[in-house]
């Protein structure tokens, strides 16, 4: 007979999986903290005890089988701790997102119908005073940090502290209670409630059992051989799935240690002393990185520079396929310069991000634009894309090491489905499938097929290679009059990432052809029109003038050219443009708040812009009101021109190789 | 570094019962009595008499050469006042100096910026603890032995103060690269390192947009109300100080025109006159 928790097959529940670890590989870091200035561990072991002590004190306090908690803070191992120690005990952790306000919390813990909650500190405990007032169910608070709460006089307030005295006791009291409640758990259970953003209507709460997660994070770790020797920094919100799954799930399959950030503020120099094996950043992170590196270049002695610019243009030419190991295709003198490049350059930019010991690294969730990718890919950075959402438990599609393309994610992965619906709408089968909105079959049902597949919303396709490449929202994606699918967003996306192009609207659905309508970005532009001499008077005028639709004209003909390279776009390829009078701006309406366009919104207010484009007319005058930030209202008057862009021929098949 | 220990938006500046019932005021730490000043023929000071009670936070407000700072100097020993006396702690003494004054407890920042601009806030910190220092320069030369645990002891304090005011992210950044209000929040690290019983504060929110401010009204209550140690605050913004004083004493042109609750000295007239000016 073997121990109980030591074999792994047996480890079917995160609690289960917890014990294997701590009877398994007892004596190695589970996770760490910064405190003070100085890097805390705790050991399987101790982390097991610590749930241990965690779990018997909930059920001191009365908690049962069935009942939710919720998980509100920072990255903290007490509150990962507090999620196992409720697995542990048969419940149900939420974890919310620790900057939402008291009123979007108090929709969310009526809805999981909250009685106890674990949160980090003061903040947190503030408000979620403030919302018994309004929801009396929610009755024990407990602690991380008693940080100016020693005064507060409620008695159901406590500190994890004082959680785990009482649990300890109890343990005393009732020997084989935890035990027993691990017994009981069954792989079945819902070990998660995961509440999406609710950007259309309410949030709903995911719910995620032990089976789907262990699944999908095995399969992450057996397609990226993850072992007990990687290391992650937790630093995305613990209510995130992708938090969920990397910082918790994964870690406690494949047992590697978790390190947790001193604060949210000192992130980029935790990242540094830790350096994480593994790591994961929505785009808009890695360019924040970027964005630092090449101010403080600016800054660098002269000599600095022009080393920095020099090795760059060589990682630029052929970093990237030595990072595919395509190094035949890499002459001897670039493999030489890469080298040196490396020692000089690269390296030590990679330490300085933090970025040493990667060996992969994620980006997901929104689009992530062409230099910003190769930038870390060619600087030895195996930076890939993956697809997944949280229904899915983010397991769909990874790029695999050595076949990385930017505008795909990749294959499905392994026990992964995919079908592509009539409407072009990607639709999932996934071991890390949800097992229903909490309380909500009517969106359950709406969600997910009769036959069991997950309806993404996202439209698709794949490509040669079989890679899935993700185009727009399903909802938003239409045709040409000749049956080509036209997806805006896509198109937008390929225009602004061009520094020069701040924001894009494609047109094209039930029309003969594609086009489209720009703004220019006036820092980028203004900049570029001052250093060769062009005087203008304000955004209206730069706009209009030749030289600048000639800059914008060859963006457009390379993203024409990139489309034609794709069957299925290849015809939405742009065939006439104009760059707009005024900037798009949200107080016009023209844009959400988020920035993101309000495609019918603009083509109806430049109805006679649009005419003017499928018609073929070279230029046309406008007149519109727009709204002054003071709120006065005024009216702009243009006469915009009208160009032709150059098309390509699409290539319908690869060329046998 | 905008966000403060408690982002929830104030009603006010800082709302209404922003301290918590258990803190205690107690007795008189500090009187001073008819203290004058003068510079040659300049009087900064004129008869000057008030108290500071224990855990309280005191504030001194004044127009623009009130003599607010020259008070705080004869406090904590910087001058010596031809007249009166300041008893501190049941002891009495005609003069203080500097040195004194911070063996007993005394800490101060000051109205421009007074750190060392090169070193880091970490070390900045550290010379806050140099009074708490048992070994002398010679030993503190060497990492060894009791000198290396008394140099860890002390980081672990100066890294507390770190926590509370959330300078983490900057812990090892020369100062002189950081932004005004970060450097304001060092300096009140500095003063607090030295692990004071009364904090003189020279104008700590001066120049600060009003988030700064709400930050730093937020740790001189968590001071106040964490470690009790006693707050005598000089300020200019009128709102600040009636939320979180407990008591307000007014200066004008060297002389105490108001002494008592900020309610008190609002409706006091001779303070209106002061500040909305009448002909004198």
């Amino acid at each position: 007979m073997s121990q109980p928790g030591t074999d792994p097959a047996a480890a079917d529940t995160f609690p289960r999986l917890l014990l294997h670890h701590a009877a398994v590989r007892g004596d190695r870091t589970a996770i760490r903290e910064k405190d003070l200035g100085i890097w805390l561990s705790w050991t399987w072991r101790q982390v097991a005890d610590e749930v241990r002590a965690a779990a018997c004190g909930l059920a001191a306090l009365g908690f049962k089988r069935g009942m939710t908690l919720a998980v509100i803070g920072d990255n903290r191992p007490r509150l990962y701790w507090s999620m196992a120690a409720t697995q542990a005990l048969g419940g149900i952790p939420v974890p919310l997102y620790q900057d939402a306000i008291a009123q979007e919390m108090l929709f969310v813990l009526e809805n999981a119908e909250v009685e106890f909650a674990v949160v980090e500190d003061q903040e947190q405990v503030d408000k979620l005073l403030e919302i018994r007032a309004k929801y009396p169910r929610l009755k024990h608070i407990i602690y991380d940090d008693p940080r100016g709460l020693r005064n507060y006089p409620d008695p159901e307030l406590l500190s994890f502290d004082r959680l785990q005295d009482l649990g300890r006791e109890h343990d005393r009291a009732h020997p084989g209670f935890y035990d027993n409640e691990i017994a009981l758990g069954q792989p079945r259970d819902t070990a998660v409630m995961l509440y999406t953003s609710g950007t259309t209507g309410n949030p709903k709460g995911v719910c995620h059992t032990h089976a789907s997660l262990i699944a999908a994070a095995s399969g992450d770790i057996a397609f990226d051989g993850f072992t007990a020797e990687d290391e992650v920094l937790s630093y995305l919100p613990m209510a995130w799935v992708g938090d969920h799954l990397f910082s918790y799930a994964q870690a406690l399959v494949a047992g590697f240690c978790v390190n947790c950030p001193e604060s949210s503020e000192t992130v980029p120099i935790d990242l540094r002393e830790i350096g994480p094996t593994y790591y994961f950043a929505p785009p808009r992170v890695f360019e924040n990185l970027l964005t630092t590196v090449m101010i403080r270049m600016e800054d660098a002695a002269r000599f600095k520079q022009r080393l920095f610019h020099y090795f760059m243009g060589v990682a630029k030419r052929c970093g990237a396929k030595i990072m595919d190991g395509r190094t035949a295709e890499v002459s001897l003198g670039d493999r030489l310069l890469y080298f040196i490049g490396d020692l000089l350059v690269y390296g030590p930019l990679r330490n300085v991000l933090g970025m040493s010991r990667i060996r992969v690294a994620y980006t997901g969730g929104a689009a992530i634009g062409p230099d910003l990718f190769d930038f870390y890919r060619s600087i030895g950075v195996n930076l890939k894309q993956l697809y997944g959402q949280t229904e899915t438990g983010v397991y769909v599609c990874k790029q695999p090491t050595g076949k990385v393309k930017l505008d795909c994610v990749g294959p499905p992965l392994p026990g992964v489905e995919i079908r592509i619906a009539p409407n072009g709408e990607v639709q999932v089968k996934s071991p890390g499938m949800l097992k229903e909105y909490y309380k909500r079959p009517d969106a359950t049902a709406e969600s997910i097929t009769p036959d069991g597949w997950f309806m993404t919303g996202d439209a698709g396709f794949f490509d040669r290679d079989g890679d899935l490449k993700i185009i727009d929202r399903a909802k938003d994606v239409g045709k040409l009059k000749d049956g080509t699918m036209f997806a805006p967003q896509y198109i937008e996306n390929k225009l602004k990432f061009f520094p020069h192009i701040k924001e894009a609207v494609a047109f094209g659905h039930d029309r003969e052809m594609c086009t489209a309508f720009i703004n220019i970005d006036l820092g980028s532009v203004g900049n570029w029109a001052e250093r060769r001499g062009i005087a203008y008077s304000g955004y209206t005028d730069l706009a209009q003038r030749d030289a600048v639709y000639d800059l914008v004209q060859e963006c457009v003909e390379k993203v024409n050219r990139d489309l034609a390279s794709d069957a299925q776009l290849g015809n939405s390829q742009i065939r006439r443009f104009l760059v707009l009078h005024k900037e798009l701006d949200a107080d016009d309406g023209e844009l959400t708040r988020t920035r993101k366009v309000r495609r019918g919104f603009i083509a109806e207010r430049y109805a006679q812009l649009v005419n003017a484009l499928f018609a073929g007319d070279t230029h046309c005058e406008i007149e519109g009101q727009i709204k002054f930030e003071d709120g006065r209202t005024g009216t702009i008057r243009a006469d915009v021109k009208i160009r032709d862009a150059k098309t390509f021929p699409v290539e319908r098949e690869r060329k046998a190789a | 570094m905008t966000s403060g220990p408690h982002p929830s938006p104030p009603p006010s500046v800082m709302g209404e019962g922003v301290h918590s019932p258990a803190r205690r005021i107690g007795d008189t730490m500090l009187s001073v009595d008819n203290i004058s000043l003068a510079f040659g023929g300049v009087k900064a000071l004129t008869d000057i008499s008030f108290d500071v009670r224990e855990h309280e936070i005191r504030a001194i407000i004044g127009p623009n050469g009130a003599g607010k700072s020259s008070m705080l100097n004869c406090i904590n020993g910087v001058y010596t006042p031809q007249q009166g006396r300041i008893r501190f702690d049941g002891q009495t003494f005609t003069s203080m100096d500097p040195h004194k004054a911070a063996t007993m407890g005394i800490a101060r920042t000051f109205q421009n910026i007074a750190l060392f601009k090169g070193m880091s806030v970490l070390d900045n910190l550290m010379t806050g603890r140099n009074l708490k220092m048992r070994a002398n320069l010679l030993a503190q030369a060497f990492y060894v032995g009791p000198n290396r645990r008394e140099e860890l002891e002390q980081r672990e304090k100066v890294e507390q103060i770190i926590d509370f005011l959330q300078i983490e992210s900057v812990r090892k950044v020369p100062v002189g690269r950081l932004p005004y209000g970060v450097q304001k929040r060092v300096e009140l690290g500095r003063a607090l390192a030295a692990e004071p019983r009364l904090l003189l504060l020279d104008e700590p929110m001066a120049g600060m947009n009003i988030e700064e401010k709400q930050d730093m009204c937020r740790f001189v209550l968590d001071v106040n109300d964490e470690f009790g140690t006693t707050i005598v605050l000089i300020e200019h913004d009128m709102g600040v100080v009636m939320d979180i004083s407990d008591r307000v004493v007014v200066l004008d042109y060297g002389k105490k025109i108001g002494d008592g609750t900020p309610d008190e000295v609002r409706s006091n007239q001779a303070v209106i006159d002061a500040y909305l000016g009448v002909a004198h």
